[in-house]
């Protein structure tokens, strides 16, 4: 009797597996129609960047302010320089607030309530949409003091890099082996000096491209820049009001009816994502070097 | 050979580092305590922002379709409904191509294009969201106005469901155009961590499966996938929340209209983030700018929700699977 | 040598005699679960003392009573007596660091810190002491030279302490241990990560460090307790088992389950 039934089986498992082949080639087929998909947008969008942006590069964008309307000169020097501004002092509050807050998470009793509660919150202020830290910042620094102004703005991207620097700063401390420190901690050193010299050394790399990263981040946020900084038509030679922004012109100028407006929105997008892919590239670097 | 004697140690120097201890420690703590004020803070000051508004309006603000700062008559059902139905779109494009996406860098790819194929859908991850608002309204907008909303209207204008879907101005601004964009934006967060997640798989699972004969597909969906869900059910929650706060990449092409007149997709519209980007810097102190506070507190309620759920979500799995071993 | 010169030379009987470390009742937990179980043995000045057993027996916890380092984990504690020249460590109320620098602590894998060769070393001495630029450049080439690593490194003492091979760095981290002037020494598996070769010029290195301190090894390997140690002592599932002199140990342990352990009967 089996061996009659031997044929029919092998008969029906070829058929079975004839179809599970063509769902296999069909599923894989998809998986490639989906990188491509996705590989599509990209090269799209860096395109068109590039196309209509490219042509506009000249010296003059680095020397001279934003032009009025209808106006065929004109740059983007205020903008630039108050972004780097804003990005530098945001950087210099917020890295060592997230370092110090990442190594207490990793370091001081990493399954206690307050790092376990701590880690939650980040979790939550790392999924924040950005224009609500605006909105808070707002609320206290830009209503307190009855102005916008290039503080304001910084303030609100520190507070956007803080939590992204606990992120990486704590999982990057995680990754260093006990032992290091034990044998730091049997040499007879303090605690602050192993966590300093010792495992906070032992991750700069990481630590590093977390804050690069941040910055990548910022330089490119513009709705918490939207109410705090606001922008300026002017050079901005302190931050005490309204200062003028990459972002924040590339949205007004972006929005607005006149060509010598648009053109420079394209140009200033075309600088914005080639800076930000090139903090990105570093930091890749910097994480490699490892 | 000689041993010199044994050094004296100072004391002193233990006594400043204990002192050094305590005072890097509070540091430390303090910058972890600053992290939960600042949640407090934004909470509170977004509530109190908000107070005049929900003193006003209460919850009915919520389901209250009105917007008219002449009369500051306010509700946010216009924008929480486009927050939602753009996330939703972007949700609907972005999970099953970046399933692809994983699949094909995880098991498909010749290993010299996985890295590099890699590095740029995490770089897409990385550019500003402006760039993308900006291409979408003066690029991405007019061609899918021509090439895909026109004929669709053409073919499906006449349907019963389906037309009102695909009724309204085909201007290629609206939610669709958002739904859109954020999918392109959200993608190569969901992808990446997808991939990530396939990684850890261990191979010895994997070829246990291939060697009774299971196809690519199979070992994927049935092996590689139940096995990282936890993982993946992460990064589609984070997309999700990247998809329900973005801001510039919607404002440029929802249309800011506050309407719902129709089920659309074509209409223009508003999300709660664009409302707030075109209206807030120029709104008026009082009931307009306190709606506005208002609408961001429930922004943030809302990624707050998705992220709670998605850690009890990851919580139950985790149980669950705890259970099966 | 010009300390400790009242070692008799001649092996002694029990081991108690001139005992550098004296445990007594030591228990330890981790959590609620039981790892030492009432220890107490005495472990003799400027001589190796090998701790032996199957993994999970307890070794290296014992090993790291001495120097306090479990105290860096919320849930774990020792309780009992462990006198370092009469003085109970574990009752001490001198800060943790002090007792540290008294002993050294070299682990199972090489622990080169973040920095150049020369920086590990003064690491652990600017703790400590405060030398001029010249005494330190001699302590360093000291403890290079004790640890046998001089003529290797001294040319580039810039490079930084993870460019050296896997067994340059363990005496590196044994140099590093040396140059604040412990009096004991505590090495956990030193070899466990390392080749023959390297491994075989860290037991030298061991021999020749007990003119100076006391030395202290956890091992899994038994020919290693027997090449290089003076006594051995075998624990089991947290118990100490047999205690005594290697020799004695190796050719006629008094227990039954040291000899099953040692002649691979067991585990």
């Amino acid at each position: 009797m089996s061996m009659t039934a031997a044929p029919a089986r092998d008969m029906a498992r070829q058929a079975r597996f004839s179809r599970r082949k063509w769902i296999n080639r069909i599923a894989l087929f998809m998986a490639l129609a989906a990188m491509l998909f996705g590989m599509f947008w990209l090269a799209w969008i860096l395109w068109e960047t590039l196309r209509l942006g490219f042509g506009g590069l000249h010296l003059a964008l680095f020397t001279e302010n934003t032009p009025p309307p209808n106006e065929e000169s004109g740059g983007l020097a205020n903008a630039l320089f108050g972004s780097c501004m804003m990005v530098a002092l945001a950087t210099v509050i917020g890295a060592p607030i997230g370092i110090l807050s990442g190594i207490h998470l990793a370091e001081y009793n990493p399954r206690g309530t307050l790092a376990v509660t701590v880690r939650f919150v980040n979790d939550l202020l790392l999924s924040a949409p950005s224009i609500v830290i605006g909105l808070f910042i707002y609320a206290t620094i830009v209503v307190r003091f009855k102005q916008f102004s290039g503080w304001a703005g910084a303030a609100a991207l520190a507070l956007i890099v803080i939590p992204v620097v606990i992120r990486t700063t704590e999982n990057m401390l995680a990754l260093i082996p006990a032992s290091l420190r034990e044998a730091a901690y049997a040499l007879g050193a303090p605690k602050w000096k192993v966590i300093l010299r010792i495992t906070l050394n032992a991750a700069r790399a990481g630590v590093v491209t977390g804050v690069l990263l941040a910055v990548a981040r910022i330089f490119g946020e513009t709705a918490p820049l939207l109410f705090t900084a606001l922008n300026n038509q002017f050079w901005s030679s302190g931050l005490g009001g309204p200062t003028a922004n990459l972002p924040v012109t590339i949205f007004q100028f972006a929005m607005s009816p006149y060509e010598n407006w648009q053109q420079l929105a394209w140009v200033g997008v075309f600088l914005i994502t080639l800076i930000v892919l090139g903090l990105n590239v570093l930091a890749r670097f910097f994480s490699r070097d490892k | 050979m000689n041993l010199s004697t044994p050094p004296s140690r100072g004391a002193g120097f233990v006594i400043s580092n204990a002192l050094a201890d305590r005072l890097f420690g509070w540091l430390t703590r303090g910058a972890a305590l600053f992290t939960l004020a600042l949640l407090l803070g934004i909470l509170v000051s977004l509530a109190v922002g908000a107070w005049p508004a929900i003193r006003q309006f209460g919850v009915g603000f919520l389901t209250r379709n009105a917007w008219n700062p002449v009369q500051e008559d306010f509700g946010g059902l216009v924008m929480i409904y486009g927050t939602l139905v753009t996330s939703v779109v972007a949700l609907l494009i972005a999970v099953p191509v970046s399933f692809g996406i994983a699949l094909f860098l995880t098991e498909l790819a010749p290993v010299w294009l996985k890295r590099p194929l890699g590095t740029a859908i995490e770089l897409l991850a990385a550019v500003p969201s402006i760039v993308y608002g900006m291409w979408g309204l003066m690029v991405f907008g007019p061609v899918l106005a021509r090439y895909v909303q026109q004929p669709l209207q053409a073919l499906l204008g006449d349907m019963p469901v389906f037309g009102a879907l695909v009724s309204g101005p085909p201007v290629g601004i609206g939610l669709l155009s958002a739904g859109i964009i954020l999918s392109i934006m959200i993608i190569p967060f969901i992808a990446s961590v997808m991939r990530d997640v396939f990684e850890v798989t261990p191979p010895l699972l994997k070829e246990s499966a291939y060697g009774l004969g299971a196809t690519t597909w199979e070992v994927v969906w049935r092996i590689v996938l139940p096995y990282t869900k936890t993982g993946v059910l992460g990064g589609v929650m984070l997309g999700l929340g990247r998809a329900l706060g973005e801001t510039m990449a919607v404002t440029f092409v929802i249309g800011n209209m506050n309407q719902l007149s129709s089920l659309s997709l074509f209409e223009p519209a508003n999300s709660i983030t664009s409302a707030l980007a075109n209206e807030f810097a120029e709104a008026a102190p009082g009931l307009h700018q306190a709606s506005l506070i208002y609408l961001g507190l429930v922004l943030f309620l809302i990624t707050f929700t998705v992220l709670v759920c998605s850690r009890l979500l990851l919580l139950r799995l985790q149980k669950n699977e705890g259970r099966n071993t | 040598m010009t300390i400790m010169t009242d070692t008799t030379t001649d092996t002694p009987a029990a081991p108690s005699r001139n005992a550098k470390l004296v445990v007594r009742d030591l228990n330890f937990y981790y959590g609620k679960f039981l790892a030492l179980k009432n220890i107490s043995l005495d472990v003799p000045a400027n001589r190796v003392t090998a701790f032996i057993g199957p993994s999970g027996c307890g070794k290296s916890t014992l090993l790291r009573t001495f120097n306090r380092m479990f105290e860096l984990y919320p849930d774990q504690r020792a309780e009992g007596r462990i006198l370092l020249d009469g003085e109970d460590l574990l009752a001490s109320k001198d800060d943790v660091a002090l007792i540290r620098a008294r002993i050294g602590m070299v682990f199972q894998k090489p622990t080169p810190f973040p920095m150049s060769i020369f920086d590990n070393i003064t690491f652990g001495v600017k703790l400590f002491e405060r030398l001029s630029a010249i005494d330190m450049e001699e302590r360093v080439e000291w403890a290079l030279k004790k640890a046998a690593l001089w003529d290797e490194v001294k040319d580039k003492l810039s490079q930084n302490g993870a460019s050296l091979s896997g067994g340059q760095q363990q005496r590196l981290c044994i140099a590093r241990g040396i140059a604040i002037k412990p009096e004991i020494l505590l090495l956990d598996e030193p070899c466990s990560a390392l080749d023959p070769i390297s491994t075989a010029r860290i037991e030298e290195l061991i021999a020749e460090l007990k003119a100076d301190y006391t030395v202290i090894i956890v091992t899994h390997n038994m020919q290693q307790a027997a090449r290089c140690s003076d006594y051995t002592a075998y624990m089991y599932l947290g118990d100490l088992v047999e205690f005594g002199e290697t020799e004695q140990m190796f050719f006629k342990p008094r227990r039954r389950e040291t000899e099953d352990y040692i002649t691979g009967r067991f585990g």
